[in-house]
């Protein structure tokens, strides 16, 4: 604990596990922090303890490899660890951890940031109901628990992780009700140049999607879920064929299912970035707004590195590679000589970015798709607050994020924000006839994750508190 | 030169907005400049407690307007007068109390020292370590978070213009007015008002003047929403805790502990080492809080001066040029001040006498 730690990495999933890994190889003391119990982050999360025995998936695999790495190479891995805040000082960085309810700070001499993605869905009537899960929230159901999301499901949403949960409802032994897409044949076939380069990673996609096509399971190719049916929880969903542009048209047509999985892509999580003092920019083509950075993720502050899907989506395949360089540019920072390392892993890289992009260009909304958010449907589902109540409150004035936020508590409430703010970014850039890059997301604000009271608070006496002196009489 | 306005306010915060719709209730045009969102600063990020016990005792009288001047506005910012109380858990605290608030109620506020059975009746949640304790009825708050949606509704209904995002680069003088760079265009006006806060000093030295104005870094932290747990607004005999729990359940912590950053790199940052006592001592007052969770830690920017007083009057040395500014308690304060600061350039007598800015600060 004593010993100074030269190279603090946030996030163990592809990206965080990889740079420790490199870094660690250059015989720097390596600390990698996580908020779950093991390494492997959303992609290759860990199963729980009493389903090891289940069937091993390409997934699974990696992540035990990863694991097993990790523990080979003696990192220093701290799981079940929540940051609440990073404070930058002359030398070094201060991160602020919970870990068992306890606080701690650990100082480190750089900082590796990898703190991945969330999903985005688009606000539909209806989505909030008990039975609607993300897509890629249902793929850590099923990594952890091996459990499909109901009887009966919906899957639907953008890229290649709406027929991987298909697939894998089925082999969980759930049934897949039909699988709904707003991408076309001709959108896929138009990446195949992009596929070639990872053609392990195009032939499982083919896999998915064969074993549905064989098993039956109706797939709607330029299609939406445009509601969610069901008085107290999810029956069915209304599907409607979209235009070129994602916008819904013609007759709409209804499916029953007990259960929907839904989502359209990945947006980067940014906020421990930006709280650590990175300018960010507005990158459609990387999943929205995304920090600034460099080469083999360096920043604008040098002791500060940033890689994988947290600086824009490229996939798990680009993120290990991007964290090993990131790793890597740390350990250069510090004294070791990676120069020729990463010249060897760069192109490496660049081919795995390419492949990420081509999906990631599949997953993003096109604007028309906004359409699906009707006059009625929750925006923000912390504080109940319809589309038009946030767009009557854009008319008055309210011409940002944050003054959205302030005026109405939309971003305010548990989520932080980070299931509203896309939609109500774009509300306010189509009110404002002003380009998306120009309506910045809300300050983001510490703690990083909600914390209790007692867990900030310690063990302190009152007579121990530094009371400044009062104010002016 | 014929100038675009008769005055333009620089800073839509509480000051900046208050005094154009003051101005404008005297035919003048005026025009409100903001570089971010109107209400965002200090108007938008304090903790809104609005208490007589905390004020100082020059400023009683303008405390006392300004508590009017809110529960004016009432439901539209959120305001609540909920009585307020003040604790001490030390006998050094209690002495403190004593000595503060009786000198606080000869001023004019109506505070009351109260037994220690009386506050346990009335808010049984607190710690029983408490000492002693004030209370004062006039006491409450307002949600500083509707500053910005309030004034700009204001500033719409009575047709005064005003830029958000709109910073200004560059003030000149220009014949018997100014002229104003901004990206969004120039401006000019007969007059300015110099409404920027924490940023008075960077502002008022586009023109050559040196204001003695310097930034405080308050945090303020917010829980998630809980079941009732206090009803008052609950101050410190230190002055060093603010707390009160919203309508919507949410617990709203305070009291000036200090963040880093300066307002010209446009950047407050919370400290852990600031927030961790400032939430212990939350907590030791009201203990049911150890379980809840806090949602959010921001800090705002408070414009200071050596002496603690307003800046309310002409700009030293520059004629047709004001500044408005007020250390302590401006949100409480900021309405009334404002209309005086109106009244002021509008060539009427003000109510209360003004805070020149060309004053010597080293006297109290």
């Amino acid at each position: 604990m004593t010993d100074p730690i030269d190279i603090l990495v946030v996030g163990a999933g592809p990206a965080g596990a990889n740079a420790a890994l490199a870094a660690a190889r250059h015989g720097k003391h390596v600390v990698l922090l996580d908020e779950q119990e093991k390494p492997g982050g959303q992609v290759w999360r860990a199963k729980d303890s009493s389903i090891l025995s289940a069937p091993q998936t390409p997934e699974g695999s990696a992540g035990d490899a990863l694991r097993a790495e990790i523990t080979k190479a003696q990192i220093d891995h701290r799981g079940s660890t929540q940051i609440w805040q990073i404070e930058r000082q002359s030398e070094s960085w201060d991160v602020h951890v919970i870990r068992d309810g306890e606080v701690e700070k650990l100082t480190s001499k750089t900082l590796v940031l990898a703190t991945g993605a969330r999903e985005f869905v688009q606000p539909i009537p209806g989505w909030t109901k008990p039975g609607v899960v993300g897509l890629a929230g249902a793929t850590a159901l099923f990594k952890q628990n091996l459990s499909p999301p109901g009887q009966r499901t919906i899957v639907s949403g953008t890229g290649p992780l709406v027929f991987f949960v298909a697939s894998e409802i089925r082999r969980l032994g759930g049934t897949v009700a039909a699988v709904i897409t707003p991408n076309t044949r001709r959108d896929w076939v138009a990446k195949l140049p992009a596929l070639v380069g990872r053609l392990d990673l195009a032939l499982r996609g083919a896999l998915w999607i064969a074993d549905l096509m064989v098993s039956r399971v109706p797939i709607y190719w330029g299609c939406a879920v445009v509601s969610v049916e069901g008085a107290e929880r999810v029956e069915g969903s209304q599907i409607q064929k979209l235009d070129a542009n994602w916008a819904p048209k013609g007759e709409t047509w209804n499916i029953d299912a007990d259960s929907l999985c839904i989502g359209y892509g990945l947006i980067p999580s940014i906020e421990a970035a930006q709280l650590s003092g990175i300018p960010i920019s507005h990158r459609p083509d990387l999943g929205g707004w995304v920090p600034d950075i460099g080469e083999d993720g360096a920043t604008s502050i040098d002791s500060l590195f940033l890689c994988g899907d947290g600086t824009g989506i490229r996939g798990a395949a680009a993120a290990e590679l991007h964290g090993a360089l990131a790793g890597l540019s740390a350990a250069e920072y510090l004294g070791a000589e990676t120069a020729k390392e990463r010249n060897i892993l760069r192109p490496r890289f660049n081919r795995a970015v390419r492949f990420g992009l081509a999906m990631t260009a599949l997953n993003i909304p096109r604007p028309g798709l906004a359409m699906l958010t009707t006059p009625d449907t929750i925006v923000c589902r912390c504080e109940s607050l319809t589309q038009t109540r946030i767009s009557q409150e854009v008319q008055v004035g309210a011409a940002s994020t944050n003054a959205v936020k302030s005026g109405l508590r939309a971003g305010m409430g548990p989520c932080g924000g980070k299931y509203c703010q896309t939609a109500i970014a774009r509300l306010i850039a189509m009110h404002e006839n002003r380009p998306e890059a120009e309506i910045l997301p809300p300050m983001p604000r510490p703690p990083l994750r909600p914390v209790s009271v007692a867990s900030l608070s310690g063990e302190f006496n009152y007579d121990d508190l530094p009371i400044p002196k009062p104010a002016p009489l | 030169m014929t100038a675009g306005y008769d005055i333009a306010v620089i800073g839509g915060g509480i000051m900046g907005c208050a005094t154009a719709l003051r101005m404008a209730e005297g035919d003048m045009r005026a025009i409100v400049l903001d570089q971010g969102d109107l209400g965002q600063g200090a108007s938008g990020s304090n903790a809104g407690t609005l208490s007589l016990q905390i004020k100082r005792v020059k400023l009683m009288p303008y405390a006392l307007k300004g508590h009017h001047e809110w529960e004016a506005m009432g439901e539209s910012v959120g305001f609540r007068k909920t009585g307020g109380y003040t604790l001490a858990f030390t006998e050094r605290e209690s002495e403190l109390l004593h000595e503060r608030q009786t000198l606080k109620a000869k001023a004019g506020a109506p505070i009351e020292l109260v037994s220690n059975n009386h506050i346990r009746n009335a808010e049984p949640n607190l710690t029983q370590k408490v000492i002693s304790a004030s209370y004062c009825a006039e006491d409450g708050y307002a949600n500083s978070s509707l500053t910005g949606q309030y004034y700009r509704g204001r500033l719409r209904d009575q047709g005064i213009p005003y830029r958000e995002r709109c910073p200004v680069t560059a003030i000149s003088q220009v014949g018997a007015g100014f002229a104003l760079n901004t990206p969004q265009g120039e401006i000019t006006a007969s007059r300015i008002l110099i409404a920027t806060g924490a940023w008075l000093k960077p502002t008022a030295a586009m023109l050559g003047v040196d204001l003695p104005v310097n930034a405080r870094i308050n945090t303020v932290s917010v829980t998630e929403r809980l079941g009732p747990l206090t009803s008052t607004v609950i101050g410190h005999a230190t002055g060093l805790l603010t707390m009160k729990q919203k309508a919507n359940g949410t617990v709203l912590i305070g009291g000036g502990w200090q963040g880093r950053g300066t307002p010209q790199e446009g950047r407050g940052e919370v400290t852990a080492s600031s927030v961790q006592p400032n939430l212990a001592l939350a907590q030791f007052a009201l203990p049911a809080l150890a379980n809840a969770r806090i949602m959010r830690s921001w800090t705002g920017f408070e414009a200071n001066v050596p002496d603690f007083y307003p800046l309310a009057g002409a700009l030293p040395g520059m004629d047709g040029a004001f500044v408005l500014g007020c250390v302590r308690g401006g949100y409480t304060i900021g309405p009334y001040i404002s209309k005086l600061m109106g009244d002021f350039i509008l060539d009427r007598e003000p109510e209360l006498p003004l805070f020149d800015p060309g004053r010597n600060f080293n006297e109290d």
